[in-house]
């Protein structure tokens, strides 16, 4: 019964054929952003990187980070070893290289630890409120009151084994918190949207109205934060390693690498550049595609 | 209770708790409807119209809220059951379709997928029986080229789309109530006409009983079999659309037909109510309306005026119902 011509009108605005998603919108608004091709470039090398070190390492013809021979100590760069020796006589450039895996996984398992607790405890507490909130908001509000640094130090100085695991627990166990309550805020700002009241009442359970309408539309920020959140962890697990209750030796990593480098750094340089140059650079990384993802996933931006 | 009756209303009341004490949405409310019947609820904003209908649809948060009274739907009572009964009980039997259509579709999911979601829980319907029957409810709710529609966000439709997208999601269930709150509000003068005219004939095809919450007094008079007022929480005059319009038995009834303009009185200053409807934490005593009736008298300031039938099916809730009989000529 639909007039014809009234319908022909209505067919040709959203032009016909070209079916976008949001996230297909998102992705192509992405495309165009050069500080995400940057930053999303260079995490991706890291991560790649990270999983086979060996493969970056021998570049230069001398991959081993273990091979050091006491006679080369302190040397600055020469052929095959392009950033020269740390104390040990150990080649600077493979120690970097090894150094990804360490500080990469702590980054992303924390983050991902944390993620999985915010969504589960921010999705829980700010739908049913009540007692359950309560508890969840206090516990997260007793974590937040510690310096998210001093805690995790305090813990780990009382614990006797650090390795990647335990550091990471003990960074998950004060980076929660944010996430979790920024998840329970974005809940209860999308619980009083009206597609929420109108898939109740259409007699959706808790959990279809959690999982299909709620947590699709109240992610976005804990993804944007979350990006943020690994290059924050980074740089944590380097200043504990540095200060000396992070990971501990044998292991490889940026912020061993900086620690060795304090005694020497004045008379040679080089020690302290190179991993502080991963290190930064790769915590910048983070921060940028974070704030990339935000411009393109937070709905109250201006442009567009 | 008449054995006819699809939904019953008595002494319904809704409390909201707030800074400024208890805030009175619904004063002891009464109606009823029968199948098939459309009921306008009219009144201005703050009257109760969107509270009674969220109290009917079990939408409103217990936590903050306190209902008492009754709600029966076909003799079921609707008010104290548990959370669970309660939270089925709309879907087959009562649906509702809210007046900001994009507010009210989820923005991440498609608008078909939305329309079988509802048919795959209630119904069991697989993921292709479902998606041509939403398909065919889109046509049915007269979406063109349903099938590409299908899978469209509902940012991408018009305003009117995402209301039709809205009845269609409504009507899945195959309701014998549906709830329509200020369905047209958001939407061009053109495109209301449409869905009203939608809206008609759907209910004519399915016979459900449409309960149309608006404060659009022309509308009202095109849909409606019946109207009921509301004051400040309460019902305070019911009665056939031709009833209500051109016999009103209220004062305040006629204080709103009086603020239209008329093409009649073109050039003449309009006659508005004067003075703005209580605030819902302090209500007059009395007759709730009595601040600014032009016809107060001493007893509308003590008496509260309860609803009682005038003539055959129309009620009014005024001392002076009577005596309004045919004021206007």
């Amino acid at each position: 019964m639909a007039d014809p011509q009234l319908a022909a009108l209505e067919i040709a605005e959203p032009a016909a054929g070209r079916q976008a998603s949001l996230l297909r919108d998102a992705r192509a608004q992405l495309a165009r952003r050069p500080s995400f091709w940057l930053s999303g470039g260079f995490i991706l090398v890291m991560i790649v990187v990270a999983i086979v070190p060996q493969a970056f390492a021998s570049w230069f013809g001398h991959g081993d980070p273990r091979s050091c021979n006491l006679s080369d100590s302190l040397l600055s760069s020469r052929s095959g070893h392009p950033f020269g020796f740390d104390k040990q006589g150990c080649d600077i450039y493979a120690n970097v290289i090894y150094g990804a895996r360490d500080s990469i996984s702590i980054g992303i398992l924390v983050t991902a630890l944390s993620m999985f607790i915010a969504v589960v405890l921010g999705c829980l507490s700010g739908y049913y409120m009540g007692w359950l909130d309560t508890v969840v908001s206090r516990v997260a509000d007793v974590f937040f009151g510690f310096p998210f640094i001093l805690g995790a130090l305090v813990l780990l100085t009382s614990l006797r084994s650090h390795s990647v695991w335990t550091v990471s627990l003990a960074l998950a166990l004060f980076s929660w918190p944010t996430l979790t309550r920024l998840m329970r805020a974005s809940i209860l700002s999308a619980k009083q949207m009206d597609y929420v009241l109108s898939a109740r009442s259409l007699g959706a359970s808790d959990w279809r109205l959690i999982r299909k309408h709620l947590l699709p539309n109240a992610i976005a920020p804990v993804i944007v934060i979350s990006a943020l959140t690994v290059g924050g962890v980074i740089a944590a697990e380097s200043t504990l390693t540095f200060l000396g209750v992070g990971l501990q030796e044998p292991a490889i990593s940026w912020g061993l690498q900086l620690a060795n480098a304090q005694s020497d750094f004045q008379s040679h340089p080089h020690l302290l550049i190179y991993p502080g140059l991963f290190l930064s650079a790769t915590v910048l990384s983070f921060i940028v595609l974070g704030d990339a993802l935000q411009d393109v996933l937070d709905p109250r931006r201006n442009e567009r | 209770m008449s054995a006819e009756a699809l939904l019953e209303v008595r002494d319904l009341s809704v409390e909201f708790a707030s800074r400024h004490g208890a805030l009175k949405a619904v004063r002891s409310t009464s109606f009823t409807m029968r199948a098939g019947e459309t009921l306008a609820v009219l009144g201005e904003s703050g009257s109760g119209k969107s509270v009674t209908a969220m109290s009917i649809m079990g939408l409103l948060d217990p936590v903050r809220s306190r209902t008492s009274g009754s709600i029966t739907f076909e003799g079921t009572e609707l008010v104290g059951l548990s959370r669970a009964r309660r939270r089925r009980f709309p879907g087959r039997n009562i649906a509702m379709i809210f007046q900001d259509a994009l507010a009210a579709l989820n923005p991440v999911q498609t608008v078909g997928s939305q329309i079988s979601e509802v048919l795959r829980v209630h119904q069991g319907a697989s993921h292709g029986a479902a998606k041509a029957q939403a398909i065919e409810y889109m046509d049915r709710v007269r979406i063109p080229a349903a099938a590409q529609r299908y899978s469209s966000y509902p940012h991408q439709l018009s305003g009117g789309m995402r209301q039709r997208v809205m009845i269609a999601i409504a009507l899945a269930l195959q309701p014998k109530l549906l709830i329509a709150d200020e369905p047209t509000t958001a939407l061009d003068v053109t495109v209301q006409a449409q869905i009203m005219q939608l809206l008609t004939e759907l209910r004519r095809e399915t016979g459900m009983a449409l309960l149309f919450i608006t404060h659009d007094l022309g509308v009202s008079a095109e849909v409606a079999d019946r109207i009921a007022v509301m004051y400040a929480g309460r019902i305070v005059e019911t009665g056939t659309a031709a009833e209500v319009y051109l016999h009103s038995r209220h004062p305040y009834t006629r204080g709103l037909l009086d603020s239209i303009p008329r093409a009649a009185q073109k050039g003449q200053r309009l006659t508005p109510i004067v003075g703005s409807p209580p605030p819902l934490t302090a209500i007059p005593r009395g007759c709730s309306f009595h601040p600014r009736c032009p016809r107060a008298a001493e007893v509308c300031t003590t008496d509260r005026p309860e609803l009682r039938e005038i003539s055959a099916a129309h009620c009014s809730a005024c001392h002076f119902a009577e005596e309004l009989a045919d004021a206007r000529g």
